[in-house]
């Protein structure tokens, strides 16, 4: 196991606890002719951000629903929290503390902040919701998670994407997620918006029992956010440093040179 | 950000502000909205406002005919109340995105089924009318299995299953219709017959089972789960929601809706007719619903609003009937009225998102 230093920004109070909580071993996935993953090696510290950059098609997306538990890999081993386990499914996964947050897909629009945070495990006075216990629950919760919103009450329909996103988030660490992956956080948002998903993001740094993974292609907006940033390219991770061992240049660096050697084979074959 | 909100925050505090002030379907939204709880939303307030428009013009201008309680029983009783039931039934689909086409043929359907449960079974009237009450479920079981198990749209599937019992209520009639059976009639007074006072059950009827309704979808885990599957399906996946279990039970309850309208109707008028039912209760239904601001493509909708909206519909057709519009153009005006209706929402519809800064 190598031995990550722990957060590289001084967090207040307790630092996150060092050790491994995921670890993907040769995991690959091929759909008919298509090789999506090819031999995939990565690893996850408690209470780091990892950002998983890559072009379209690399294999972030299969890559992540692997790990997600909404499909199995064809070879290769899933460890999690040290122990070798078979994602049998999503609700599997996520009774293991891993959870993913898509943009648009968690929440339900037509519902109130704080239905959608208690979706599927309301609080009953029963027969009926008892709205008043789940309403307090929400506000306390994304209060100490640092969401701003109006109130607890708004319908999510009327909230803009970046006040759903960090809900989406809100809701999933509420769920007692332990490893998140955020799919796109901040794809289709403005600057501002942006800035309070990353926010919410150190703030799950600074609790030190979550971590998480960013599925971006836009690395200069997640980078100074991250602790280490791994590069999918053609099913592979080509690419792994702690970020303040790297640099977005040289990350545009790769990216370019792989532009670039694209184009190289499209003129070498016309 | 928060301007949207504020934004929404003062529309519905004007709301209350012009009650105060006189509006008078304004005022009766407020009042309407510390009982229940949930009126000051806009789109029940406008339906709102309309109602009580249409109400005082035909009350005032043609008052000997409209405020007499022969008219209050046509309008409520006859008119009013199965749409505004048959509605729920649409309202609780249309929330969760389906539809169901077919319940004016289990309207047609379920009177057969206590008929011939009478007079060829033997059974007794009270447990006849329970088993026409059970055939509109089993009814909506099937339309849900078609749709949900099989994966046929709800608008195929109840096409389908429409024919079906129409044509099953031909067939065992003989396309004739047959007097409701005395003892059916005296067992079932309680669903509503002429004269005082059951002729008000059915009203009482819509009344209780709208609010009971209401309840269900604001305020139970079903309600949520109604209002999930049609505003999101996936993602109510993704919370392990059983979405389909959700839709089997919403075609079950619009089920028993039209069976109990159509036994209503067979006892109101003393009569079991294959002819009884058919489309245009259900398209009344429908149109009470989105009236009362129920998404037609799903994930919101309010019961409140289609009863309103089941309102509105029956005033205009026993309002109309009283000014003496003949009734060869009736169809032009109601046509009409429905299309100004929704313009009128749809184009207030716009003007709220607009507000939004998304």
């Amino acid at each position: 196991m190598t031995a990550q230093d722990p957060g590289t920004q001084p967090s207040a109070g307790d630092g996150p606890a060092p050790g491994e909580v995921l670890r993907v071993e040769h995991i690959s996935k091929r759909f008919g002719a298509v090789t999506a993953l090819r031999d995939i090696n990565l690893h996850l510290e408690r209470g780091e951000v990892l950002a998983l950059l890559g072009d379209n098609g690399a294999g972030k997306s299969t890559l992540m629903k692997t790990i997600c538990g909404f499909q199995q890999p064809d070879t290769g081993r899933i460890i999690v929290n040290g122990q070798e386990t078979v994602l049998k499914s999503v609700e599997h996964a996520r009774s293991l503390g891993i959870d993913i947050v898509y943009q648009d897909l968690a929440l339900i629009p037509g519902l109130s902040v704080y239905h959608n945070m208690f979706l599927n495990r309301e609080k009953l006075h029963w027969p009926l919701l008892n709205n008043r216990e789940m309403r307090r629950v929400a506000r306390e919760h994304l209060e100490e998670m640092g969401v701003n919103i109006p109130s607890v009450n708004v319908s999510v329909a009327r909230l803009s994407g970046g006040q759903r996103q960090a809900i989406a988030v809100a809701r999933a660490v509420f769920e007692d997620a332990k490893i998140l992956l955020l799919d796109e956080p901040l794809a289709a948002m403005g600057v501002k918006e942006g800035a309070m998903i990353l926010d919410l993001v150190r703030d799950l740094k600074r609790r030190g029992d979550v971590s998480v993974i960013i599925i971006a292609h836009n690395y200069g907006q997640v980078f100074d956010v991250c602790d280490r940033v791994n590069l999918v390219q053609q099913g592979e991770i080509t690419f792994d440093k702690p970020s303040r061992d790297t640099s977005v240049e040289e990350l545009t660096e790769i990216v370019v040179a792989e532009y670039r050697k694209a184009l190289q084979e499209r003129h070498g074959a016309a | 950000m928060s301007g949207t909100v504020e934004s929404g925050g003062k529309v519905l505090g004007g709301l209350g502000a012009d009650g105060g002030g006189g509006g008078k379907g304004n005022g009766g939204g407020q009042l309407v909205a510390r009982g229940l709880g949930v009126f000051a939303r806009q789109r029940e307030a406008t339906v709102l406002v309309v109602t009580v428009a249409l109400l005082l013009y035909f009350g005032i201008s043609h008052n000997s005919t409209f405020v007499t309680q022969t008219n209050a029983v046509d309008l409520l009783s006859e008119i009013m109340a199965p749409i505004a039931i048959i509605a729920i039934g649409e309202v609780l689909l249309l929330i969760c995105g389906e539809i169901d086409l077919s319940v004016g043929f289990i309207y047609t359907l379920a009177p057969f089924v206590t008929l011939y449960a009478v007079d060829d079974y033997h059974v007794p009237a009270f447990l006849a009318i329970i088993l026409g009450l059970l055939a509109g479920v089993v009814a909506g079981w099937v339309n849900g299995f078609i749709t949900v198990t099989l994966g046929v749209p709800s608008f195929i599937t109840t096409i389908g299953t429409g024919f079906v019992m129409e044509g099953l209520a031909l067939t065992f009639s003989h396309a004739e219709p047959s007097p409701t059976p005395p003892s059916v009639l005296s067992a079932g007074k309680w669903l509503g017959v002429p004269g005082n006072p059951w002729q008000w059950a059915p009203f009482v009827w819509a009344v209780v089972l709208v609010l009971i309704f209401h309840v269900v979808l604001t305020r139970t885990r079903f309600g949520l789960y109604t209002i999930s599957a049609g505003g999101n399906l996936l993602g109510a996946r993704e919370a392990g929601i059983n979405v389909g279990r959700i839709k089997y039970g919403n075609f079950m309850i619009t089920g028993f809706m039209g069976a109990l309208v159509g036994l209503q109707t067979a006892l109101y008028t003393n009569n079991v007719d294959p002819s009884a039912g058919g489309y245009q209760p259900m398209f009344y239904a429908v149109i009470a619903a989105v009236i009362g601001g129920t998404a037609m493509l799903g994930g919101s909708g309010t019961i409140l609003g289609a009863f309103l909206g089941a309102i509105v519909l029956a005033t205009l057709t026993d309002g109309f009937d009283i000014i003496g519009v003949s009734s060869n153009p009736l169809p032009i005006i109601f046509g009409g009225a429905i299309l100004v209706a929704m313009i009128a929402n749809v184009q207030l519809a716009r003007l709220r998102g607009s507000g939004r800064s998304l």
